[in-house]
């Protein structure tokens, strides 16, 4: 339908009254809400990945857009509360205990819901239990940690470790990013992936989400 | 000198190009009409949510060794020690927005004003950058109305966490200079609140001591190599 095409080329202009505007329409000719969300705001932001992938957009237009996605999820939402419907799987979110740098993470959760997963968002400053007591309660497929500092990235490994020890590593896959944080030292702790940054952290949780 | 240097807003409100590479658009690249408007958005917030201030205290020779030995995590070979040591004067350092541009920016995130709130923490970023441009030359003046340097000295500025210089340096900073003074204060992380904030060390003396090549063993986990695009600077100066 050429009004989904419509809402993916709006999104991309990062024209947040188009987009709502759209979705409203499209709901109104009784077309799925699923259908909106997927192949309308997802859709539109998939492409915006890509486009930013390719160096060919920037940051600010890529916030435009989510903020447009925005708009249009808060028409879906009480929709699919209402259906029922699922989003992917949910990743836990959060900058390491000792930390308070968040803009990056914050980006991540922003990329993340718009590829369509559901995100549990901790915050920051966040001590390494409560990301594994809320991933198991939640059942979070994913854990994201973020760190911006050389002295707070150990806490990485204990959220890692912790999840070792209550036989979980295989269940929920860990993910790292940040300043001082490299494939490496993911590797190191023993953490799942390393994304460099939102965009390619996405396709990791992806990935990660489509192995298990 | 040991003083609270007053910082006056417009003096740090950064250039465009400076806050493009922060929002990682290339400087060959244009900023489109949306991302333009987005910056002049978020430099407006910006002058009236910062309120820089700076703080230099002078630091002899013997006392910056002992801070920047910090607790002994340093990296084993560092360049730091030995340019100081070839310094005319030291002298420790710290500058700050304030706490409102940091707290503007996280509300513009809850708020979902996305690209606003990202751009205005790059402005704050390259601003703060310009807070310590400032102190650094009110060193040198402070230094050329004393007498104690010529012309030809110049000022740069190194901090902990960069250069093989452990961040926990700051531990033994902040007890020197006391940088409470101008409401900023360290956590345990070693993170300094509000998070626009840089401290350091101002070493001022002749333009050779300041070079030093990018071979060090910890260089090849830093992402910039700014030291060397500041060493350009430094000798492209007339």
């Amino acid at each position: 339908m050429d009004l989904l095409q419509d809402i993916s080329v709006a999104l991309q202009d990062g024209n947040c009254e188009k987009v709502e505007a759209l979705v409203r329409q499209l709901l109104s000719a009784k077309v799925l809400p699923k259908d909106v969300l997927d192949k309308g705001l997802i859709a539109g932001m998939n492409v915006i990945g890509e486009k930013y992938k390719n160096h060919e957009i920037f940051l600010p237009e890529v916030l435009l857009a989510a903020k447009a996605m925005y708009k249009g999820m808060d028409v879906l939402r009480p929709l699919f509360l209402k259906d029922e419907i699922p989003t992917l799987c949910k990743v836990v979110i959060g900058t390491v205990q000792g930390d308070i740098h968040d803009i990056g993470k914050n980006l991540v959760a922003i990329m993340l819901r718009g590829a369509g997963f559901d995100v549990v968002d901790l915050g920051k400053d966040v001590p390494a239990e409560k990301f594994v007591e809320v991933a198991v309660q939640e059942k979070a497929s994913v854990i994201g940690m973020s760190a911006l500092l050389t002295t707070t990235m150990p806490a990485m490994k204990e959220v890692v470790e912790r999840l070792k020890k209550r036989r979980l590593d295989g269940k929920i896959k860990t993910i790292i990013g940040g300043a001082p944080v490299s494939a490496d030292y993911a590797r190191h702790i023993g953490a799942d992936a390393y994304g460099y940054d939102s965009v390619n952290a996405v396709e990791w949780v992806k990935k990660l989400t489509t192995q298990s | 000198m040991n003083e609270i240097i007053e910082i006056s807003t417009s003096d740090v409100v950064p250039v465009e190009k400076s806050v493009m590479l922060l929002q990682g658009i290339p400087l060959s690249e244009r900023m489109s009409k949306n991302a333009e408007q987005i910056f002049l958005h978020a430099r407006d917030v910006f002058k009236k949510c910062a309120h820089p201030a700076g703080i230099v205290k002078d630091i002899p020779q013997k006392a910056f060794q002992d801070v920047y030995k910090g607790q002994s995590f340093n990296a084993e070979n560092t360049p730091v020690p030995e340019i100081a040591l070839h310094a005319d004067d030291l002298a420790l350092f710290a500058v700050t927005l304030g706490r409102v541009v940091h707290d503007k920016i996280n509300e513009l995130f809850e708020s979902k004003e996305l690209a606003l709130a990202s751009m205005l923490d790059s402005v704050a970023s390259a601003g703060v950058e310009k807070a310590a441009d400032i102190v650094e030359t009110k060193f040198l003046e402070s230094l050329m109305t004393k007498g104690t340097v010529d012309k030809e000295t110049v000022v740069m500025r190194y901090s902990p966490g960069y250069c093989g210089w452990h961040v926990s340096g700051q531990r033994k900073l902040f007890e020197y200079l006391k940088p409470s003074r101008i409401g900023i204060v360290l956590r345990d992380s070693f993170l300094m609140e509000p998070l626009k904030s840089v401290s350091g060390v101002l070493i001022a003396g002749k333009k050779e001591i300041h070079i030093f090549e990018d071979n060090y063993p910890f260089c090849s986990e830093c992402e910039t190599h700014s030291c060397q695009e500041r060493i350009r600077a430094l000798l492209d100066r007339a």
